[in-house]
């Protein structure tokens, strides 16, 4: 691919390069000659338009009949039949997602350190641990609620409880973390660490002070995704923190993030305007995760080449 | 001093790493403890393969959601494959570099919106348009396997155009070089080659779908028999879960818990074969 790109740039650079320039002309001479492959031709740019297409239609749909409706009494501190104010669960999202990273990627980070930096090479136990990160990383989000819910709600008798979906929330995106910075580790290269232990660092300190300062952008673009994870879930919420959205709630309280407060208005199908307001927030959400994950992997890519 | 800090600090690195150990573990424990003495209960072939399933009259067959789940993934597969590999084939052999700044970042983002979007999108616009067309309420099979679809896309076009990127370039090349056209040099020499990137593809969008629970359960129409035709409504063992937890008592949610536990094998089948796939990559 790198090298098609770099023909690319040399046919640019000179202009006067003739002998490998296929012509629109060429091209539509070429096509009539083989018709399935115009076929085929045709038949790939359709898929593309097709999903491009499908992503432009559902945000103005969702844009077109949500913005309208975003009024200011859904932005009210305190929810109510007739507001349908998001607020409450608007900051129960946020609570949740700060809460939920700060058990994830500590633990994440520090399980990738592990693996990466002390673990030696054919270790058993790191083979298990792969295995069973890939597995936790297969499970779907009903699992995880269905089994938040078995544990914290009914064993431990938490009921419908904020923490309970947090630390359902946190396992879910603790595969993720692990492998993001895993990777982001194995990126650095050998001489800092080579560097540091010549200097006479042990190794605790070569891990803080040299190697996960130079990990950062990786393990943020990790988060980042996690982040997305956890705003955008909701089957794995609905049964371990519930749907309570009257006031921003605590962590013992029943509480709805902004999707299963959007699974709730449309449900009822009495607030189908508010839900679409909820939908342009989430849309809205997902476009500044996905721009922030872009910025940090275009600074990563930069520091690379 | 210095070394005991060490050494408490590699305990701790390595007690974090045992995190997903235990979470499976715990995991299994619940899922299969709770879910497999109630499978036994009702019996495991009638659980497994009785086709009715009434709660009132303590008749608890799951057959129809496990039918449900894999004709919807089915329909999944069958839209969002052949769109997401010459999705992919557009991003990786065909789009300028300008246009591909655009397309990249839409396909990512297609990827990150919520799944209960994607369902009231779908009941929106899917549903009514399912309705007009085919006639019935519309929440039906296919509306479900459509919607599911669109959401497996990203998943396959990134992963096969990861794949596609792989293949060496002298392949197309030496197609070219033959005299083939674009199209051939394409599709007979570079996307056999990402053969196996492909069916990584497949194999991860069918673990999305099984497990796609929100946007599944509103398009639907959740009736739990057996589907008639293609407008008729299913079940999925996902919605079966999500719509009876609410009032379950403790025999019944056990009862879910081993729908869940069915979901959970299929899933375990599924990361199997990716796995075995991986490795035979490598």
């Amino acid at each position: 691919m790198e090298k098609v790109v770099e023909m690319k740039k040399v046919e640019q650079n000179q202009p006067e390069n003739y002998i490998n320039k296929v012509t629109f002309r060429d091209k539509l001479r070429e096509y009539k000659k083989h018709p399935k492959s115009l076929v085929i031709m045709i038949l790939v740019m359709l898929s593309a338009v097709f999903a491009v297409g499908i992503l432009l239609f559902l945000m103005i749909y969702i844009l077109a009949n949500g913005i309208p409706h975003l009024t200011a009494e859904q932005f009210e501190w305190k929810y109510t039949p007739e507001n349908q104010s998001m607020m409450p669960a608007i900051i129960n999202t946020l609570t949740m997602t700060v809460l939920t990273l700060l058990i994830a990627v500590p633990v994440g980070i520090f399980a990738a350190v592990y693996l990466v930096e002390y673990a030696k090479r054919g270790n058993k136990l790191v083979k298990i641990i792969r295995v069973t990160t890939e597995t936790l990383s297969g499970i779907p989000s009903i699992v995880y609620g269905l089994f938040g819910f078995l544990l914290f709600n009914m064993q431990l008798g938490w009921q419908y409880a904020m923490l309970g979906g947090i630390i359902t929330l946190a396992i879910m995106i603790l595969p993720l973390i692990i492998r993001t910075t895993e990777e982001a580790l194995l990126a650095v290269p050998d001489s800092y660490r080579e560097g540091s232990y010549g200097l006479g660092a042990g190794k605790m300190r070569t891990v803080f002070r040299i190697i996960l300062p130079a990990a950062i952008p990786g393990i943020m673009s990790g988060v980042i995704l996690a982040i997305g994870r956890i705003v955008g879930e909701s089957a794995a919420l609905i049964y371990t923190s519930g749907t309570f959205r009257s006031t921003p709630s605590g962590i013992w309280d029943s509480s709805a993030t902004l999707t299963v407060h959007m699974y709730v208005q449309s449900n009822e199908g009495l607030h189908v305007n508010q839900a679409f307001a909820s939908g342009v927030i989430l849309l809205a959400l997902t476009f500044l995760i996905n721009l922030a994950s872009d910025l940090i992997e275009r600074h990563i890519q930069k520091k690379k080449g | 001093m210095q070394k005991a800090k060490e050494k408490i600090m590699h305990a701790l690195f390595l007690i974090c790493a045992c995190v997903s150990i235990l979470a499976v573990v715990v995991i299994c424990v619940y899922l299969f403890g709770t879910g497999i003495p109630a499978m036994a209960d009702v019996g495991f072939f009638k659980f497994l393969f009785g086709t009715e399933w009434r709660p009132a009259v303590d008749s608890w067959g799951i057959f129809p959601m496990i039918i449900g789940s894999i004709l919807v993934t089915g329909i999944a597969i069958l839209i969002g494959v052949p769109i997401g590999v010459l999705c992919a084939v557009f991003m990786s052999f065909y789009c300028p570099k300008k246009l591909y700044k655009f397309v990249k970042p839409a396909i990512n983002l297609l990827a990150g919106i919520p799944s209960i979007v994607y369902g009231f999108f779908g009941v929106m616009v899917l549903v009514p348009f399912i309705r007009n067309v085919f006639g019935g309420s519309g929440k039906s099979l296919l509306t479900a396997g459509i919607l599911l679809g669109i959401m497996i896309l990203p998943t396959i076009i990134k992963t096969t155009e990861a794949s596609l990127n792989a293949v060496p370039t002298s392949y197309y090349e030496g197609s070219l070089a033959l005299g083939a056209t674009h199209e051939r040099s394409v599709f007979f020499a570079a996307l056999p080659a990402a053969k196996s990137g492909i069916l990584a593809a497949i194999i991860l969008g069918i673990g999305r779908a099984i497990g796609e629970t929100m946007a599944v359960v509103m398009v639907a129409g959740n009736q739990a028999i057996l589907p008639e035709s293609i407008t008729s409504g299913v079940r999925t063992l996902t919605s079966n879960v999500i719509l009876e937890m609410g009032y379950a008592d403790e025999h019944k949610q056990s009862i879910l818990v081993a729908t869940a536990v069915v979901l959970f094998v299929f899933i375990l089948i599924i990361n199997l074969c990716f796995s075995v796939l991986k490795r035979r990559k490598d």
